[in-house]
């Protein structure tokens, strides 16, 4: 269902800079987070981890652990049933390995015991016999035939032949005569690029408390996404009534699509059912390392024709994603991402996942496109260099735009990518003069963004003030901008709203927070909540003052006479109707249950200066300015940080992060010492420009903007390394002993 | 009937086209024409699809409205972080 209706392009809410709800609980330590949850006769929980990266499980014997005083449960894989929705067997699977383990870290038993102590010790007395077995971590030998195989018969139907097992879905997307496409250009360039699996690198571990109660009834407290997929995932794996399971998101420090799926809440259900008591787990950094989603790593090649005046002809990308040990989908979308800003007439691009000896493959941001636009800007950056073309000029001119055939099918809407572009070319930092080992780089980004299922309940307190309830954690600030658009529409002051989420009994099903889809959807469902409540409010008035409800109005907070008929009266405020609504029918709210469409592709356009040390091969980013189009922005400061922060994250992506694995299939590098994601002092101040090209598809104009700032880093980084060195890059990350490397060679 | 675009790996379900025409007026009835007629595509189906509507992404929405004239993409079932 798309909701456009009743436009509205002048606030006086929405649009400015409130404090933000959760500020002074975050900076004086009160706000709750998953470790912070509690309950009388608690258990601490802890995971048995494999250490090896593919092994068969002969046997495990817990007979010792199980002896050992203060432990109170075991559980295995024995303890879980066998779910018969296949995804959620997978993510049964990956909490607890079940014949098989498929990667380094992942769980084989768990104990809840008295103390962390007791638990460790337990831990160390549970016997696993493993018959190790051959592994593959890297994705292009994994598709090679004869590869050893993760999983067999786990491909889909539209998986060409010539593979190994370990393929499990292929895509195709495209339109035009890409033969006659590369005989109209004046120059081809075809190049092959990696990028190496990167975390999510949210501050706060996975932490859960879970109670079970004898006669079935079950709580869950977790830091999570979204509560409601918990619910689902999780009353699907312990046989249980969703209605009898109900869990609440605690504050979130921190997700970027890696919060989107469950590591440990059914092991802590399963040890709590079995010992009777609440049991709380929360992972070390190591765990969150080897043991929850990165996002894929890539092999990729791109062939782009252009001609000598800047107009691609014809372009062309291979994908090969490696999603873990489990199947993925991610592909798809860095396939239809590939050239989504481009206007081209003949285009293909071809994609397939992968399985591999990793930790099952989480959303990141954007799941999908950053690597596969990092590949396809890389090429255009190299062909404007050869062909001596200005870059931005070159994207200008093949800029994808209203009316324009998207690459992956569907003609565009109206869209802000010109608009970013032409806001980078007039922006100061684009011919900004450069020093000694500086370049600069530039990029496209793009997200689709999602709406999606979503339900919110508003509340008129009979003092007139409002009360928000809402079921999507707030990663990114949806508290203040959901109650800044419901006291637009209210025409109330923003802290009159008080916005809060909820738990799944307390209100409909909530898709995950992801997708972007939060101030979209839940904004798009609390405008509409508000107006069902004002309608309300009018009628009661209309009753008050004997007329007709389409005479009463509402404006500025009140409701008012209207039209030449509807007689003279003084404005009642929502405090006035508030105080009364016991007397005129009772409490007054508004809701709002839909599964909202529409809501609008976003592109972002990053410029990226480094500086490249020759000595050390370390990469200073010296300058960098996002420009992205918002639809409209609720509240800046949160979309600033949104462009912010996915631009650091980026930038870590594209300078240092990487997953390392041994010859011998183990992680090498879990944990922040050696896995190194940006700090402030790495960064300079990172510029924003926002543009606001409405949204269609929402009553405020918004669009997602969560996404698409982390996509264009990469490639922008790397088209900034590669002009200030002199030599191109193919491979993420750009760390100093590959730079260092590169540069030897060119001398 | 309307005609809906496919993605190039479906083809092999739909005898080789990318495009192929249903008689249908909303997304349920589409999803259910393209599994008789294509019984290969049901495969897919049944794992998600998302459609594009005249530019407009759906992801389950049954009843939303297909005119005779209207751009109809099938893509696949889209997901975020």
């Amino acid at each position: 269902m798309a909701l456009d209706s009743e436009k509205k392009q002048v606030f006086k809410v929405v649009g400015t800079r409130p404090a933000r709800p959760d500020g002074i609980d975050k900076v004086t330590g009160r706000a709750m987070y998953g470790a912070d949850a509690t309950a009388p006769g608690m258990l601490v929980g802890r995971i048995l981890r494999s250490p090896h990266a593919h092994a068969i499980i002969r046997s495990i014997d817990t007979s010792a652990a199980e002896a050992l005083k203060g432990v109170k449960a075991v559980v295995t894989s024995a303890d879980f049933g066998a779910p018969e929705d296949e995804s959620i067997r997978d993510v049964q699977d990956n909490c607890m390995a079940r014949g098989k383990a498929l990667y380094h870290g992942h769980a084989v038993a768990a104990v809840a015991a008295n103390s962390a102590v007791v638990a460790s010790q337990a831990l160390k007395l549970i016997k696993v016999d493993y018959q190790i077995l051959p592994h593959v971590t890297d994705v292009d030998e994994a598709m090679r035939p004869g590869a050893p195989v993760v999983q067999a018969d786990r491909a889909f139907e539209n998986v060409a032949a010539g593979f190994s097992e370990n393929v499990t879905s292929q895509c195709e997307f495209g339109h035009g005569d890409l033969e006659a496409g590369f005989a109209k250009a004046d120059k081809v360039i075809e190049r092959s690029f990696t990028t190496a699996a990167t975390h999510q690198g949210y501050i706060e571990p996975h932490a859960c408390l879970a109670s079970m109660t004898p006669d079935g009834k079950g709580d869950l407290w977790c830091c999570t996404q979204g509560q409601f997929h918990v619910r689902t995932v999780c009353a699907e794996i312990m046989g249980m009534d969703a209605s009898q399971l109900r869990v609440t998101a605690s504050e979130i420090g921190g997700g970027f699509g890696g919060k989107t799926t469950v590591f440990i809440e059914p092991v802590a259900l399963a040890l709590s059912r079995k010992s009777g008591r609440p049991v709380k787990i929360v992972m070390t950094r190591d765990e969150v390392f080897k043991a929850t989603g990165p996002t894929v790593s890539s092999s990729m090649d791109v062939k782009i024709g252009m001609t000598k005046d800047g107009r691609i002809t014809a372009a062309q990308a291979r994908l090969r994603y490696q999603a873990g040990a489990f199947p993925s989908e991610t592909v798809t979308y860095g396939a239809q991402s590939a050239f989504a800003a481009y206007d081209l007439k003949a285009v293909e691009t071809i994609g397939w996942n992968v399985l591999t000896n990793r930790p099952k493959e989480a959303a990141y941001r954007a799941p999908g496109a950053p690597m596969a636009i990092y590949a396809v800007e890389s090429v255009v950056d190299e062909l404007c260099q050869e062909l001596s073309l200005d870059p931005l000029d070159v994207r200008l001119k093949n800029a994808a735009d209203k009316g324009t055939k998207s690459s992956y099918g569907p003609t565009f809407e109206a869209i802000g990518l010109r608009a970013t572009l032409e806001a980078a070319k007039a922006h100061p930092h684009y011919t900004a003069p450069l020093g000694v080992n500086q370049g600069r780089g530039l990029s496209c980004g793009f997200w689709f963004n999602f709406g999606g299922n979503t339900c919110v309940s508003l509340n008129i307190n009979t003092d007139g003030t409002v009360g928000i309830t809402e079921g999507n954690p707030d990663i990114g600030g949806s508290r203040a901008s959901i109650s800044q658009m419901a006291a637009e529409e209210l025409g109330i002051p923003y802290e009159k709203v008080r916005t809060i989420i909820a738990d799944t009994n307390s209100l409909g099903y909530n898709d995950v927070t992801d997708g972007s889809r939060v101030t979209f959807s839940v904004g798009l469902a609390t405008i509409e909540a508000a107006r069902n409540a004002i309608k309300v409010m009018c009628g009661r008035v209309a009753k008050i003052w004997g007329i007709d409800e389409d005479a009463v109005i509402w404006e500025d907070g009140c409701a008012k006479p209207s039209g030449p008929n509807a007689g003279s009266f003084d404005p009642m405020s929502i405090e006035e109707i508030a105080a009364i609504s016991a007397n005129t029918g009772g409490p007054i709210a508004g809701h709002f249950e839909v599964n909202a469409d529409g809501a609008g592709v976003s592109f972002g356009v990053h410029l990226a200066d480094v500086e490249v040390d020759p000595e050390t091969g370390a990469t200073k980013v010296v300058r960098y300015t996002v420009f992205q189009d918002a639809g409209k922005a609720v509240h800046p400061d949160y979309v600033e940080g949104q462009m912010q922060g996915g631009a650091v994250q980026g930038i870590g992506w594209a300078l240092n992060e990487e997953y390392i694995y041994g010859k011998n299939g183990l992680l090498q590098n879990p944990g922040f010492l050696d896995y190194r994601i940006p700090v402030a002092s790495d960064l300079p101040d990172i510029e924003t420009v926002i543009l606001e090209i409405p949204n269609p598809g929402h009553p405020y104009g918004v669009r997602g903007v969560g996404e698409t700032p982390i996509v264009p880093p990469l490639a922008a980084l790397s088209n900034a390394v590669s002009r200030a060195i002199g030599r191109r890059m193919f491979e993420l990350p750009m760390s100093p002993p590959k730079l260092l490397k590169a540069m030897s060679q060119k001398r | 009937m309307v005609k809906v675009l496919i993605w190039g790996s479906l083809r092999s379900a739909t005898e080789g086209q990318t495009e192929v025409e249903v008689d249908a007026s909303n997304f349920k009835e589409l999803l259910d024409q393209l599994a008789t007629l294509y019984p290969g595509l049901k495969p897919q189906i049944e794992r998600g699809v998302s459609l594009a509507l005249d530019g407009k992404i759906y992801r389950e929405a049954w009843f939303a409205e297909i005119g005779p004239d209207s751009e109809v993409v099938l893509m696949p079932y889209m997901t975020g972080g």
